[in-house]
């Protein structure tokens, strides 16, 4: 240390302040340019679908049970081989998350038995009023490739009698 | 009479051209240190509203002239109306003394690039300046609630201890010019600016004027951190506009003093060796009056710059600190700053040798490193006391 040293490091704190004039901005010009979320981001849920485009979701309600907040609200129905939305016997007819409780902890997502809720990387989640806060299942639900996958679909009887599908490895 | 006439109009033109010119000042001045601090942090800054952001002030404007104006319920209506014009009627009247060049001419007639030629510039100046503080006190005293109140009260402590070395720092730019004329004190430059004769002095009174015109690091009255917004905490709309009106003009008008007192204001900011090369003489203001505000523009712009730089950079000095820094500090340099300048001019007359005059700024510079040492003397006692 020397005796100039307070009029130094004055000086020197106003060149680093001058030094980041030539640096380049940080900036995302949002509305244009998005931002990559991170892999392990929790966004807005989707609800997921199986390769043929039934739903991943059966209904069971464990992430309306699982949910701190009581932000999701599911009614089952009954599947049958003529309308058939997902595996197993019961489907999910209403499924609705209110954002304005969501807190995105991630719970349901662990808490579902099919893998059929996750949460994506959306995180334009603005609304209005209070009614437009409520996803319904047809906001949330993945979209299709094709007209024949959407659901409910005409299937064979006996060929999705299992709800919950098999793992490949239990102990995993 | 008809010549009675057209110097009023002439005054009015004036005065009008000055105002509209404050108030564009004022709006661009705001744009100007969003952009700039944008850039110093690594951002981009207001780049929506027109091309570069340009329109943002005028988006801002609209934004504030439709916002709702509350006044608190246990406020003193009178007082609380009146103090947001006390605070920008003098930042605008100040302007009046400024000058801006010599003088053109136009439509047949000389004239002058300034409002008022006062012979005592510098004292207007100065007491105008002082008025202002009456309006912040005043807003945070009638709000009738503790942020405004300790903002003004702050405001007011601190505005009277810079005040102080303030005005003793621009006695030794009287002595140099040996005139409290604005127009003779630029004239008096034409050799030497005062920032060379004068270092310290020239900082001395950047330091009481960033303190006068509540900037940061002596942002204390409206430190958002512990005062919420300090005295203007109760105000909204429009009479909010008028206290950030008034900021950013007396910034506009301290950067135009600094630089008339000490950068040489509309003179040409080239040595003489430049400006006597013979196509190169135009940049003369002698030779080219109209140069004369483009120079104070520049100089202007490029001082606003360092204030922003600085806000961009040191933190704010804690309240205690701010106070023993203005009067054990600032006050004691500046009377023995008047004292080194008084007798090196003296020297000068005495023996008719300007090198005398030279004598000033080493001797300055070395009795403003006294205050330095004292300042490392003490951080150490700290850190050993620490320790």
């Amino acid at each position: 240390m020397s005796v100039l040293d307070p009029i130094v490091e004055l000086v020197r704190g106003l060149w680093v302040t001058l030094k980041s004039i030539g640096e380049k901005p940080v900036t995302f010009q949002y509305p244009e340019e998005k931002r990559e979320v991170r892999q392990r981001f929790r966004g807005r849920h989707v609800l997921k679908r199986y390769d043929n485009g039934l739903e991943k979701c059966i209904g069971c309600s464990l992430c309306a049970a699982a949910c701190p907040s009581d932000a999701i609200f599911v009614e089952a129905s009954e599947n049958t081989n003529e309308k058939r939305f997902s595996p197993g016997e019961r489907y999910a007819s209403t499924y609705e998350i209110n954002m304005l409780r969501c807190i995105f902890c991630g719970y349901c997502e662990d808490a579902c038995p099919t893998e059929a809720i996750v949460l994506g990387d959306n995180y334009e989640l603005s609304f209005t009023d209070r009614r437009s806060a409520i996803y319904t299942k047809e906001m949330l639900l993945e979209s299709v490739p094709s007209q024949a996958f959407l659901t409910p679909q005409k299937v064979e009887p006996g060929e999705f009698n299992r709800s919950v599908p098999e793992m490949k490895d239990p102990r995993d | 009479m008809i010549s009675d006439w057209t110097l009023w109009l002439e005054w009015f033109i004036k005065s009008v051209i000055l105002i509209f010119a404050l108030l564009g000042g004022f709006a661009y001045l705001t744009w100007y240190e969003r952009r700039a601090l944008a850039r110093i942090q690594t951002r981009i800054g207001p780049n929506r509203a027109g091309p570069f952001g340009l329109l943002q002030p005028i988006a801002d404007a609209v934004k504030l002239i439709f916002k709702e104006e509350l006044t608190p319920a246990k406020a003193y209506k009178f007082v609380f109306f009146l103090a947001p014009i006390l605070t920008v009627v003098p930042s605008i009247i100040i302007a009046a003394v400024i000058p801006w060049g010599r003088s053109i001419n136009l439509f047949g007639r000389e004239i002058t690039l300034y409002l008022a030629d006062i012979n005592v510039g510098i004292l207007y100046f100065m007491s105008i300046a002082a008025i202002s503080v009456y309006g912040i006190v005043l807003a945070g005293w009638s709000s009738n609630s503790k942020y405004a109140m300790l903002g003004g009260l702050r405001a007011t402590a601190q505005m009277i201890s810079y005040e102080l070395s303030l005005g003793i720092a621009l006695v030794p730019v009287i002595l140099l010019a040996d005139s409290m004329r604005m127009i003779d004190i630029v004239e008096a430059q034409s050799s030497a600016w005062f920032v060379l004769i004068q270092p310290v002095g020239a900082l001395i009174f950047w330091i009481a004027t960033l303190a006068e015109i509540n900037r940061a690091p002596f942002d204390m009255p409206e430190a958002e951190q512990e005062l919420t917004a300090g005295f203007h905490s109760e105000y909204s709309g429009m009479k909010f506009a008028l206290f950030f009106m008034a900021e950013y003009q007396k910034m506009i008008i301290v950067c135009a003093i600094i630089a008339i007192f000490f950068f040489g204001g509309y003179l040409e900011p080239f040595p003489s060796f430049i400006t006597n090369i013979s196509w190169l003489s135009w940049l003369k203001v002698d030779n080219s009056p109209l140069l004369g505000p483009v120079y104070m523009f520049i100089k202007v712009v490029v001082l606003l710059f360092a204030m922003i730089w600085v806000r961009a950079t040191w933190p704010r000095i804690r309240y205690d600190r701010l106070m023993e820094f203005g009067w054990k500090i600032l006050v004691p340099l500046s009377l023995v700053i008047v004292f080194i300048t008084a007798t090196g001019i003296l020297l000068a007359a005495e023996f008719n040798n300007n090198l005398f005059l030279w004598m000033i700024p080493v001797a300055s510079v070395i009795v403003g490193l006294i205050p330095v040492a004292m300042v490392y003397r003490s951080l150490r006692r700290i850190s050993y006391e620490r320790a």
